[in-house]
C-alpha cells in the first residue's frame, strides 16, 4: 500500500481506465495494480455477480472510482450499450484495454467448425468491432490509449494452436494498421502479448506452476501504459527475443515441427 | 507438498476457482472424501495435502468485498493473505486481532488451523476473532454461520482443518493501531521457572509475548523472552525484503555443530542487545518471512515441526523434551515457547489450552527423526498434552486420540465430499 502511493505520487495524473473483459485472469491483476494507484475504472464483462464482487475489492485497493456494466462482449449487438454506458459514467475515459479472449482445445476447433468460428469471433471479430468503436471516441479526442491483448501465440502458425493463433495474430495486425492510423492524432496504440500465464485459460496445461504470474504480467502491462511504452509490448520481456528466433524458422522446418 | 517439504505427495487434480460462484459446481461434481481446501500451503505437515485425491487452490479467491471503516470488520474470501489484509488495514489504523509468526498465510487456512499468536493470553485465537463466514457445502449450499446463527457448523469450522466447506467469506474484527511501530523489550532467561515468572509477570503488562529457547541447553533451558506493546510512533517504515534461499541446502549445512554454535551466539548477542527498543511490525511479528523460501535450508528431505502444549503445572515434563531433545542432538535453532491464556477454545478442535506451548523444528532424517518424535510424544501424552495438527506430519492416532479426545463430536460436521491425508492417517483405523 505504501508503495502504491508512492507510485500514484510519481504519476500526477490518474488514468480514466475502460476495462473490456474484467473479469479474465490478467484483467484481474491489471485492475488491482490500477486501482492501488487510485485509478477510475469501469469495468466490462459477463457476470454482474463476478463484477460487483471485483468491484468491492478495487474500491478498498484504492480505486478513485468503479463503475461496472454487465455485457457479453461477443455479442456485438451490446457493444454500443457498452459505450452509452461509458459516455454516462466515465465521460472522459482517457484508457481503453481490451483483455478478454477465450482459448479452445485445437482438435475441437478442427472438428467442430462452430468451436473455430467462436475461437475467431472472441478473439478478433468482436475485438475488431469494440476497438473501431473506441477509437471513433478517441480520436476527435487527439489523446487517449488503446492497449489490447493479443499472444505471443499470434506470431507464428503452430499445429499445437493455430486456431487461436491466427485470431490472435489478426487482432496483432489489426492493432498495427489502428496504429498507422491514430498515430497522427496522438492516440497511442499498444499491442501487449503475453507468453504463458497462470490463469484459468491455462490451469490444464501440463506444467502451468512454470507459466508467469499474473500479477507480475500485470504489473509490467500497467508500467507500459503509465511511462512511454513500446508500440509492442512482449511479458515476460524474455518472450521478445524468444520469438523473433521463433518467426524466423524456415517453414520447411517449421511445418515438420511438432509444436 | 506443504512447508515442512516432508512428507512429498502426488495429487489427482487442482481446481483452481477465481471466483466464489464457481464452488458450488467443483463440490457438487466431486466424488465423495475427494476434495481439501488449499491456501498457500503453510502448514508444516500434511493437513493441508490430499494424497492421491483433490485440492481446491483458494489463492485466487484473495478480494476484500467489504469493510467498516467504523467497526473494523472487514469482509474477505478465504484466499485473501493476512500480509495484503495488513497493507490495506493499516494505513486505514486497523491490525489483525491475531497473527501467527508468518503473515504469508490465507484467511481460510488461518481460520481452519485457528492459528494463534504472540497475544493469545489477551486476543485467544484467529477464530475467536472471526464474527461469522459464508461455508459453502456440498449438501446445504453456502451456509452463514455465526455465534447466533448455525453456530454448531462455526465452531466446527473453526479449526476445523478446513474439512467442513469451502469458506466463501469471512468477516474479521480487525483492531484498533496507533501505527506501524512496536515497542520491544528483551529479555533473556536461563531457567524454565525464569520463564514462567517472566511471562506470568509480561502478561499483565504486555500485548505480545513469546520466547525464543536454546533447545541445546537441556534442562536448565536458557532463551530470550520478546515482549511488546503497540506503539503510538507514526514515523513511516520501508519494508524490508529480503533474500531468497535460491534451492535447497546440502544436509550437512545445519549440523547440530553449526545450529548450537548459532545458538550460543543468538543468545549471548541478545544478552548485550539494548533492553528496549522500536521495531517495525513486519520485523516483530514475521521475522522469517523477509528469508523467502527458508524452509530450503533444511535440505532436500525437509523437516518437521514439533509443537505441543503442556498443562503449565507438569513443568518437568517440559524439561523432560528438552532433555531428550538436547541429548538427541537433534534440535534446530528454532525452538518457540509461549504460555497460552485461559480463554475457552473457539473451535471443537482448536488446538490451543492453557498451558505451555513449544514449537521446535527438527531437519527430516527419515526413521532417526521419527523415533525421536515418537519418544517426545510419550512424554507430551504421560502429561496430558496435545499436538498441533497444522504442525503435524506424523502422529499417530492414539496420539491424536490423546490429543483431541472429542473429536467424533466433530466427525457429523464434516463436509462429505471432504477429506485430507491428515485426517486418513490419524482417523481411519478408528472410525
Amino acid at each position: 500500500m505504501l508503495t502504491a502511493a508512492k507510485k500514484s505520487q510519481r504519476t500526477p495524473r490518474m488514468r480514466k481506465v475502460l476495462v473490456l473483459g474484467a473479469t479474465s485472469g490478467i484483467a484481474v491483476a491489471i485492475t488491482r495494480d490500477l486501482a492501488q494507484r487510485g485509478c477510475e475504472l469501469l469495468l466490462v464483462a459477463r457476470s454482474e455477480r463476478r463484477l460487483s464482487d471485483l468491484k468491492a475489492d478495487l474500491l478498498l485497493r484504492g480505486a478513485g472510482k468503479v463503475e461496472t456494466y454487465g455485457a457479453d462482449l461477443a455479442s456485438l449487438s451490446q457493444h454500443l450499450g457498452i459505450f452509452e454506458f461509458a459516455h454516462r459514467s466515465l465521460p472522459n475515459f482517457d484508457t481503453v484495454l481490451l483483455a478478454y479472449g477465450c482459448m479452445h482445445d485445437q482438435n475441437e476447433s478442427e472438428n467442430n467448425i462452430e468451436v473455430l468460428l467462436d475461437e475467431i469471433n472472441v478473439n478478433f471479430v468482436s475485438a475488431c468491432a469494440l476497438l473501431t468503436l473506441a477509437a471513433s471516441i478517441l480520436e476527435p479526442r487527439r489523446t487517449g490509449c488503446i492497449a489490447a491483448i493479443t499472444s505471443v501465440a499470434g506470431d507464428r502458425g503452430r499445429r499445437s494452436n493455430y486456431t487461436y493463433g491466427a485470431a490472435k495474430g489478426a487482432l496483432s495486425l489489426f492493432l498495427q494498421g489502428l496504429r498507422s492510423r491514430l498515430h497522427a492524432q496522438g492516440v497511442k496504440v499498444v499491442t501487449i502479448k503475453p507468453g504463458p500465464v497462470q490463469t484459468s485459460m491455462t490451469d490444464h496445461f501440463a506444467g502451468a506452476y512454470r507459466f508467469a504470474r499474473p500479477e507480475a504480467v500485470a504489473h509490467r502491462i500497467v508500467d507500459a501504459l503509465e511511462r512511454r511504452s513500446p508500440d509492442v509490448l512482449y511479458t515476460p520481456w524474455f518472450w521478445g527475443p524468444i520469438m523473433r528466433v521463433i518467426r524466423h524458422v524456415p517453414e520447411a522446418v517449421s511445418k515438420r515441427m511438432n509444436w | 507438498m506443504s512447508w515442512g517439504r516432508y512428507p512429498r505427495v502426488k495429487h489427482e487434480h487442482v481446481h483452481r476457482p477465481a471466483w466464489n460462484d464457481q464452488l458450488g459446481e467443483i463440490l457438487r461434481s466431486a466424488p465423495s472424501a475427494s476434495v481439501l481446501p488449499y491456501g498457500l500451503g503453510r502448514s508444516y505437515g500434511d493437513s493441508c495435502l490430499n494424497s492421491g485425491r483433490r485440492l481446491i487452490d483458494c489463492r485466487r479467491l484473495n478480494r476484500f468485498l467489504a469493510f467498516d471503516e467504523n467497526r473494523g470488520v472487514l469482509r474477505c474470501e478465504s484466499g485473501a493473505t493476512l500480509s495484503d489484509i495488513i497493507d490495506t488495514s493499516l494505513p486505514k489504523g486497523w491490525f489483525l486481532p491475531v497473527t501467527p509468526g508468518t503473515s504469508f498465510v490465507t484467511v481460510g487456512g488461518a481460520i481452519a488451523n485457528d492459528v494463534h499468536g504472540k497475544n493469545h493470553h489477551r486476543a485467544g485465537t484467529f477464530g475467536g476473532n472471526v464474527l461469522g463466514l459464508g461455508l459453502e457445502r456440498s449438501d446445504y449450499g453456502l451456509v452463514v454461520c455465526n455465534a447466533q446463527q448455525n453456530s454448531d457448523m462455526f465452531s466446527a469450522t473453526v479449526g476445523g482443518l478446513g474439512l467442513t466447506g469451502l469458506i466463501a467469506w469471512a468477516d474479521i474484527q480487525l483492531k484498533r493501531v496507533p501505527g506501524p511501530w512496536i515497542e520491544v523489550e528483551v529479555v533473556p532467561f536461563r531457567s524454565l521457572e525464569a520463564f514462567l515468572d517472566l511471562s506470568a509477570e509480561s502478561d499483565v503488562d504486555f500485548e505480545y509475548t513469546v520466547a525464543w529457547v536454546d533447545c541445546f541447553a537441556g534442562r536448565d533451558t536458557r532463551g530470550i523472552l520478546l515482549r511488546g506493546n503497540h506503539s503510538e510512533e507514526q514515523r513511516r517504515f520501508r519494508a524490508k525484503r529480503g533474500p531468497t534461499v535460491p534451492f535447497a541446502f546440502p544436509n550437512w549445512i545445519l549440523n547440530s555443530f553449526v545450529v548450537k554454535a548459532f545458538n550460543a551466539c543468538y543468545f549471548h548477542s541478545h544478552c548485550l542487545r539494548k533492553k528496549s527498543s522500536l521495531a517495525p511490525y513486519d520485523s516483530f511479528f514475521y521475522p522469517l518471512d523477509s528469508i523467502h523460501h527458508w524452509n530450503l535450508m533444511y535440505g532436500r528431505h525437509g523437516f518437521v515441526q514439533y509443537q505441543c502444549v503442556l498443562p503449565t503445572a507438569s513443568l518437568d515434563a517440559l524439561k523432560d523434551l528438552f532433555d531428550r531433545i538436547a541429548s538427541s542432538g537433534m534440535g534446530s535453532s528454532l525452538g518457540v515457547l509461549k504460555k497460552f491464556g485461559s480463554l475457552p477454545p473457539s473451535g471443537m478442535l482448536s488446538f490451543p489450552r492453557p498451558g505451555l506451548t513449544l514449537a521446535l523444528d527438527f531437519a527430516m532424517r527419515g526413521r532417526r527423526t521419527l523415533a525421536l518424535l515418537e519418544t517426545l510424544d510419550e512424554i507430551v501424552r504421560g502429561a496430558g498434552g496435545a499436538l498441533y495438527p497444522a504442525k503435524d506430519a506424523r502422529m499417530s492416532p492414539a496420539m491424536f486420540e490423546s490429543s483431541f479426545p472429542n473429536w467424533r463430536r466433530f466427525v457429523p460436521y464434516i463436509d462429505p465430499k471432504m477429506s485430507s491425508s491428515f485426517w486418513r492417517r490419524v482417523t481411519e483405523t478408528q472410525c
